[in-house]
């Protein structure tokens, strides 16, 4: 077990090398760079620019150096030194920037994986165990309505009904009064009194696809012959399934882990933006969009790094539960 | 190497006889989507302590249903209409047929009271639980016992069940057993509870002969010493004879005809249990030694010569070089057919005879060794064949497989299935396409009206119909059969192989008959090669094999067959073969 932990961390170190080639490439397709951003929009607002001062700047930046260059000066940065480089847009190191972004990220992910499972396991269950009862159906209306829905319009819905009902502040993961207050209780309260609606909004397309894959493969495994060998043994219905199919119906919840890290942090931009959230999709989107190279091809190095982990999680984690994986 | 004998004598008990579980009347429906299906109607039958009742029928005719009806254990459709299952109770009958799924007796009575043991010991053991903790919570849901007491259990009920190091077996996952071994740790968990009855069904249609002859050997003598009623659910007649102390044959549902082994075997009265009998004793001859000259002797040319012929597994995989990790699955193999001959290949499961098989055909590429092919006049060495000249070999040398459900393309007519190598090779089509399958389908005996209908619409044995005729369409003059008749009840072998005699005699071909069933080989071959661990080990006509066979093994795989004649036990008093 150690051993093949070992040998897919070594595997890992050409895939991030292949993937920092790639991150740096991409941000460096679009034609310009950030000065040329920059300058539209000072042109825009009228303002008048030196060409000798933009030379001096595009020096100073290194930006007219190649692009290996480039990509030198930025990738020993971050291996030698932890440093990521500076943001142009934000006046400050790039490090600092994410990280700040990252603990709110990373916990809200979190706290949608959780409640994806919380939700979808036992409704999963029941639509296999129950298949084309009324309640299955219910179930499978909803899921499919959560599919449907894109999330930005659940997202303005539940806000909606949060401030009408419960006099909430729109958005954000604070009301105004505790934003900036030290941690309380009271903080903590209203934190949680906020952070549902990005949970339910973030977690209701994964719930609903998983439900689906649940109640798929437990249909599979219900008519097993070792189902019938765990109730001929005489262990109630309820404990046999329970305990046996289910175990294996299971591998789909662990694999979810690999492609919903990365996914949390990449794919619920939009819902971030409506919900004005403090997560790191937004920031992505705005280092983008200004060409802020340094802050976006971290971004995307992070998030291929976030896709890696969460693979090497959900394998280990796929081993430890099927004995199947871990002896072959 | 050593043999010794075997045998198990049979001890009369004191309590036997007394009726511990009774079955009156019991009808089960099933609602399917456009009518009700009765699975099982009016079965009547009771279970003696210490004595075995067979419940013998073909596939479809309700028996393992009634099996699992006695644990109250049905699919979400089905449901008993009628009738009573009385387990006979210190305080007077239960009867399981009014419990309720949830109902606490039904729960202490599974298990507990009647134990299960069945067909597939890899699928009805759960792959990610170890075998142990399977059995410990057998025995902790009926004897209340804790953890360690539990396990220390387990590890007794193992080594009664006669698995080597059951300290170190009962940590281990069902992947790292054997079938015979996992079939082992079924009944182990099945008799935890000491239960009184013993449902087996099928208990070892899907192992070899020498682990079946075990793995009886094993219930038997279990059953004796617990004097354990069981109900053993088989469509083997050879099994039934012995094992069986009463008989109950099974036909669409109901019982036809009931009696003693003796009775049964030998004063049948019912025309289907006389037709089961008679397609199973047929077996027992050799169909080809009857007025038929030596095929051996007649031709000096052989159509097919097998010399040195070897596959190894895992040479050149492991990074330290060596062959040390290899797998030999066929070793130094050599053997010749003749024009017009039936060569069968018996040996076990991992003996390497489907392995041989392909290596002819080349579909698996030969490690050493070489295939000479003579049918075409010239000598070709298949070995050697590019290609493209491949194709050509594999028009003359065709496939029967084993799965006739699996082998047919579901989503293509018969015509198109029957048709297709036709296609493939471009030598028909249209009207002359037509013509050739409909006078392949009649070859096998089947309507050229069927030519327009898909497989589902088809039996077993006319599925394995529809897939000879393929194997003939390209007038082959070799046919490699692969486990052919493996999956069909026994009257359909019987008659699939009449149907293959028959080709034979009309077409002028020749047979590689892979099988592990050593009573069709029998029936069916002229000579046969027995196979064991990769090697051939002993080959001469079918009857001297069968009746006078001279290796070791041999002895031992011919001994473990059962006979189908109750007075004339052959399982009990085997030889066995220990390497």
């Amino acid at each position: 077990m150690l051993n093949y932990v070992i040998k897919r961390l070594i595997y890992m170190i050409p895939t991030l090398i292949g993937m920092s080639i790639i991150a740096f490439t991409i941000i460096q397709l679009p034609p310009g760079d950030y000065l040329t951003s920059m300058l539209a929009s000072m042109a825009d607002s009228g303002a008048n620019i030196d060409p000798g001062q933009i030379q001096r700047y595009r020096e100073i930046y290194g930006l007219d150096a190649p692009m290996y260059e480039q990509y030198w000066k930025w990738i020993s940065g971050i291996l030698l030194r932890g440093d990521f480089g500076y943001s142009f847009e934000w006046n400050r190191p790039v490090g600092d920037l994410i990280w700040e972004r990252m603990g709110s990220t990373l916990g809200i992910s979190i706290a949608s994986l959780l409640f994806v499972w919380a939700v979808s396991l036992p409704i999963g269950i029941y639509s296999a165990m129950r298949r084309h009862s009324v309640g299955d159906y219910a179930f499978t209306f909803l899921g499919f309505i959560g599919l449907a829905v894109p999330n930005f319009i659940m997202a303005l819905v539940l806000m909606y009904f949060s401030y009408k009902y419960f006099g909430q502040s729109v958005g954000g993961l604070f009301s105004p009064e505790y934003a900036e207050a030290p941690w309380s209780w009271g903080k903590f309260v209203d934190l949680m009194a906020h952070l549902w609606i990005p949970i339910v909004v973030i977690g209701t397309n994964g719930t609903a696809a998983l439900i689906r894959i649940l109640r798929a493969n437990l249909t599979d495994e219900l008519n097993k012959p070792y189902v019938i060998t765990a109730k001929a043994k005489g262990l109630p219905e309820y404990r046999a399934v329970v305990k046996y199919p289910v175990r294996i119906a299971l591998n789909p919840f662990v694999s979810a882990i690999g492609w919903v890290l990365p996914e949390l942090i990449s794919g619920v931009t939009i819902t971030a933006i409506v919900l004005n959230l403090p997560t790191a999709g937004p920031l992505l989107l705005r280092a983008l969009i200004s060409q802020d190279m340094y802050l976006a091809g971290s971004f995307i190095l992070l998030m291929g790094v976030l896709t890696l982990v969460g693979m090497l999680v959900s394998d280990i984690l796929l081993a430890l539960l099927d004995p199947r994986i871990r002896f072959n | 190497m050593q043999m010794q004998a075997v045998t198990t004598e049979r001890q009369s008990d004191g309590a036997e006889g007394d009726v511990v579980l009774k079955v009156e009347n019991l009808s089960l429906d099933f609602r399917l989507r456009t009518q009700i299906l009765h699975a099982v109607r009016d079965v009547s039958f009771e279970l003696q302590r210490g004595k075995t009742l067979c419940l013998v029928g073909e596939s479809g005719s309700g028996k393992s249903v009634t099996a699992r009806a006695l644990l109250h254990i049905l699919d979400k459709n089905g449901a008993i209409t009628s009738g009573r299952i009385l387990l006979a109770g210190k305080s007077g009958d239960i009867d399981i047929a009014t419990l309720t799924e949830h109902s606490p007796e039904l729960l202490k009575i599974r298990g507990g009271r009647i134990g299960l043991i069945f067909q597939e010991p890899m699928s009805s053991l759960s792959p990610v639980h170890t075998i142990g903790s399977q059995i410990v919570e057998a025995l902790r849901l009926h004897r209340r016992m804790d953890k360690k007491q539990a396990r220390a259990e387990t590890i007794e009920l193992l080594r009664q069940v006669e698995i080597p190091n059951p300290d170190k077996m009962i940590d281990r996952y069902t992947f790292e057993f054997s079938g015979g071994m996992r079939q082992r740790a079924m009944i182990a968990m099945a008799l935890a509870a000491d239960p009184e009855i013993l449902i087996a069904d099928e208990p070892t249609t899907a192992l070899d002969v020498t682990t079946q002859a075990e793995i009886l050997d094993l219930i038997k003598r279990l059953q004796v010493s617990r004097g354990m009623a069981m109900l053993l659910i088989t469509h083997d007649m050879g099994i039934v004879a012995e094992v069986a102390d009463a008989v109950a044959v099974m036909r669409y549902g109901r019982i036809v005809e009931a009696g003693s082994a003796d009775a049964i075997f030998h004063d049948a009265r019912h025309p289907y249990t006389q037709r089961l009998l008679n397609s199973t004793v047929k077996l027992e001859r050799n169909q080809r030694s009857d007025g038929r000259a030596d095929p051996v002797l007649l031709a000096h040319q052989p159509v097919l010569s097998v010399r040195h012929l070897s596959k190894l597994y895992g040479a050149s995989t492991s990074w330290f070089g060596g062959n040390a990790h290899a797998i030999k699955a066929v070793d130094d193999v050599s053997f010749d057919l003749y024009p017009g001959e039936n060569l069968g290949i018996v040996g076990e499961s991992g003996s390497g005879k489907t392995t041989l098989g392909r290596l002819i055909l080349r579909t698996v590429e030969p490690t050493s060794g070489q295939v000479s092919y003579f049918g075409r006049g010239e000598p070709v060495d298949v070995t050697g064949l590019s290609k493209r000249q491949l194709k050509a070999f594999h028009r003359d040398v065709r496939l029967v497989f084993q799965d006739p459900f699996a082998s047919l393309n579901p989503r293509m007519t018969v015509k198109e299935i029957v048709g297709d190598p036709l296609v493939v090779s471009g030598t028909m089509k249209g009207a002359a396409l037509e013509r050739r399958v409909a006078e392949l389908l009649d070859l096998v005996g089947l309507d050229a009206m069927a030519m327009e209908r898909y497989p589902h619409a088809f039996s077993g044995g006319q599925r394995q119909r529809i897939g000879i005729a393929r194997a003939l369409a390209l007038d082959p003059k070799i046919i490699i059969a692969d486990e052919a008749t493996a999956a069909l009840d026994v009257s359909i072998r019987a008659q699939i192989l009449d149907l293959l005699l028959e080709i034979q005699q009309r077409l002028d071909l020749s047979f590689v008959f892979i099988s592990h069933d050593i009573s069709v080989v029998r029936y069916f071959c002229d000579r046969v090669a027995v196979m064991h661990r990769g090697k051939l080990v002993e080959m001469g006509t079918a009857e001297q094999i069968c009746t006078d066979p001279q290796q070791p093994y041999t002895k031992s795989l011919i001994s473990a067959v059962p006979n189908p004649d109750p007075r004339n036990k052959r399982m009990m008093h085997r030889t066995r073969f220990t390497a």
